[in-house]
């Protein structure tokens, strides 16, 4: 196999994937159920794992494409994380479009698809203008993702919101690029990297990854670029907001850590980046936190929890070089699991129309679904960081290279933060396990075992990340060796 | 003489054009109604794509006429005229694009200038009615800059479009 397409091989498996499904999509009739092109789909995204695997297995690092795509373990790493976020949300959405409640959920597999490309794209791209198209594609295919309920209200203001502040967003992020190649003369990270060190024009590099930061920063919902998050949140299907909280989050947290990586090669830059960095982790924390307490709707308390976590994964990239690194990487993957599993429950009990909404809706499920409301219990348990869930070391990892580069003061608040976080997921769960039951409107039309293998696959997950979190640590930090080493 | 009429011509060019654009720009955001707002942008892109040529970016001038004049702009207008909806049409302005956007604006330009202006000097000036490069036009540059060193994402530019045909058809579909 030529080298070239080696380095691509997971985004051509899930291309040709998504291709296929909206060729078949027309032979299916309007009202019938499309449950096997999402079957299809989960086989391409397991085609893209394993495909991903065979990069891992060929021990190299790949550039290719006259430097745009650099294969290499760290984007191994992130390419499984995305495989694996969305196949979770895949086999959950499987049974979540009833035939004859949507007339358009073959589309719904496809674009799903086609997001991952964008996805994977961003995380093994070294050039800006390649993460850019890569951005975009995963962008705009959330968009309307999240206006997919197209007769309520709540999902038309979801996807319009998304649409209108994450094109704004987008411009940043190119006015970004255009400056950064102002300041070095190139687009691509490497040369970036080594431009930046001899750049005449300081002021401008740093104004450049200033407004990178900015269009980055809305993407992963960091404070103070956050007010989209509980509106789309809200209004989106619960399986859509699974996915676009981590899979989305994780390939740009990819990229940040590519462009933070080739700052700290100019002494400059590197304390002005690590204050600016600091800044938005504190905002998102308590943002996010104190954001969280006031919340009755239960996913929207989800979508200020999703702020906080950007903001605890922040702090480390405030202290660079490579065990930071790997921390990111980690808590990522821990987010991941947790949250996917997280709205994958709730999509479970809520279904298409979502009757559940409140935290007084959830109460006293545990005795009508106990098994369903362990999962979620234990979801949330992860979410505070409770020890033996990924929760817990992700956190750990993050906060201990924060107190490792020295900077204390961002750990302890990240700790608070953390204390306060307690109080609005335990609400949540207290309300599943008391006596007295919630109105619960709708009658549950028992879980779908793919949804059930999805939640399962979540929950073990979680579980393995809390137990023997060295294997994925392990690969993160070969990972951040490449990254690190190349910079040098 | 002949190069002093030459330069006088593109000064006169520079700031009658670029005079249109700010003043265009500033009407956009003053206008109340939609569809004047949005043929004042019209006139911007249009100065915008004569300042480019006066700087010896044909490429970017014709694209800019093209992609932004041609195809943004008619679907700005398709767009505000299908929606028309008697008086919803006439914003009064949100508070908080007034409180927060005017100022915001402000500093951003005011970074902006800032730096450019600090850094100038270092960055060099392009000169009026010049040539990028003197030895081949940028249209042959460009395109084979995009055939070989930015293949992939020229390419990969099908699939984002496929996302947004898809995404068009599924927002617009009538259910059944």
């Amino acid at each position: 196999m030529s080298s070239a397409l080696l380095s691509i091989l997971p985004e051509v498996v899930l291309t040709v994937t998504g291709v296929l499904i909206m060729l078949i999509d027309p032979f299916f009739a309007p009202t019938a159920s499309k449950k096997a092109l999402g079957w299809l789909a989960v086989l391409g995204t397991l085609g893209a794992a394993g495909a991903t695997l065979l990069q891992l297995r060929s021990h190299q690092i790949l550039v290719t494409f006259s430097g745009s795509i650099q294969m290499d373990t760290y984007s191994v790493f992130f390419h499984l994380l995305i495989a694996s976020s969305v196949l979770l949300t895949l086999l959950v959405s499987l049974d979540y479009f009833k035939p004859g409640v949507t007339s358009h959920s073959g589309e719904y597999f496809a674009l799903v698809l086609f997001g991952s490309v964008g996805m994977m794209l961003m995380t093994c791209s070294v050039e800006l203008l390649m993460v850019f198209i890569g951005l975009e594609i995963s962008s705009i295919s959330t968009y309307i993702l999240a206006g997919y309920r197209k007769g309520q209200a709540t999902a038309s203001e979801s996807s319009l919101k998304y649409f209108l502040l994450g094109s704004f967003a987008t411009a940043f992020f190119l006015y970004g690029i255009a400056l950064a190649f102002g300041a070095t003369g190139t687009t691509s990270l490497t040369g970036i990297a080594s431009g930046l060190s001899i750049t005449a024009f300081p002021t401008m590099a740093f104004l450049a990854l200033a407004m990178m930061l900015v269009g980055l920063g809305f993407k992963v919902s960091a404070a103070p670029f956050h007010v989209w998050t509980p509106d789309v949140y809200q209004g989106a299907p619960a399986p859509v907001v699974g996915l676009m909280s981590t899979a989305p989050k994780a390939a740009v947290f990819a990229v940040l850590l590519r462009i933070t990586a080739t700052t700290y090669s100019s002494e400059l830059l590197h304390a002005r980046w690590v204050l600016l960095i600091g800044i938005i982790s504190v905002l998102s924390m308590t943002i996010g936190n104190l954001g969280a307490l006031l919340q009755k709707d239960a996913k929207r308390m989800l979508a200020y929890s999703s702020i906080a976590h950007a903001g605890y994964l922040m702090v480390a990239y405030t202290a660079l070089p490579a065990d930071s690194i790997a921390a990111a990487a980690f808590y990522t993957a821990g987010y991941a699991a947790m949250n996917v599993g997280a709205f994958a429950v709730i999509s479970q009990l809520g279904g298409y129309d979502e009757p559940l909404r409140t935290i007084d809706d959830y109460r006293g499920l545990a005795q009508k679904h106990p098994v369903l409301a362990a999962a979620l219990a234990f979801f949330l348990l992860s979410l505070v960081g409770i020890p033996f869930t990924g929760g817990f070391f992700g956190k750990f990892y993050v906060f201990n290279a924060a107190i490792g580069a020295g900077h204390i003061w961002l750990a302890v608040l990240g700790l608070l933060n953390s204390g306060v976080a307690c109080f609005y997921y335990l609400r949540l769960l207290t309300a599943l396990y008391s006596r007295q039951l919630g109105e619960e409107s709708a009658e549950f039309e028992g879980s779908s075992p793919a949804a059930v293998l999805a939640i399962a696959g979540a929950v073990l997950a979680t579980l393995l990340l809390g137990i023997v979190p060295g294997k994925v640590l392990g690969l993160a930090q070969r990972g951040a060796t490449v990254q690190v080493s190349r910079n040098r | 003489m002949n190069e002093l009429v030459d330069t006088i011509m593109h000064l006169a060019l520079f700031l009658i054009f670029g005079g249109l654009a700010v003043l265009a720009a500033l009407n956009l955001l003053l206008q109340r109604h939609p569809i004047n707002s949005a043929l004042s942008l019209v006139v911007v892109m249009m100065s915008l794509a004569v300042l480019y040529w006066s700087l010896g970016a044909e490429f970017l001038a014709a694209a800019q006429i093209i992609v932004y004049s041609g195809a943004v702009m008619v679907l700005f207008v398709f767009v505000i005229m299908l929606l028309n909806a008697g008086e919803e049409e006439r914003t009064k302005g949100s508070k908080i694009a007034s409180i927060a956007g005017f100022p915001g604006a402000a500093a951003i330009f005011c970074l902006l200038s800032f730096v450019f202006l600090s850094e100038g000097h270092k960055l060099g000036l392009s000169h009026l009615g010049g040539s990028l490069d003197e030895a081949t036009s940028n249209i042959s540059q460009i395109s084979s800059l995009l055939f070989t060193d930015l293949l992939l994402p020229f390419e990969v530019t099908s699939i984002l479009i496929l996302v947004a045909i898809l995404g068009a058809v599924v927002l617009a579909k009538k259910e059944r």
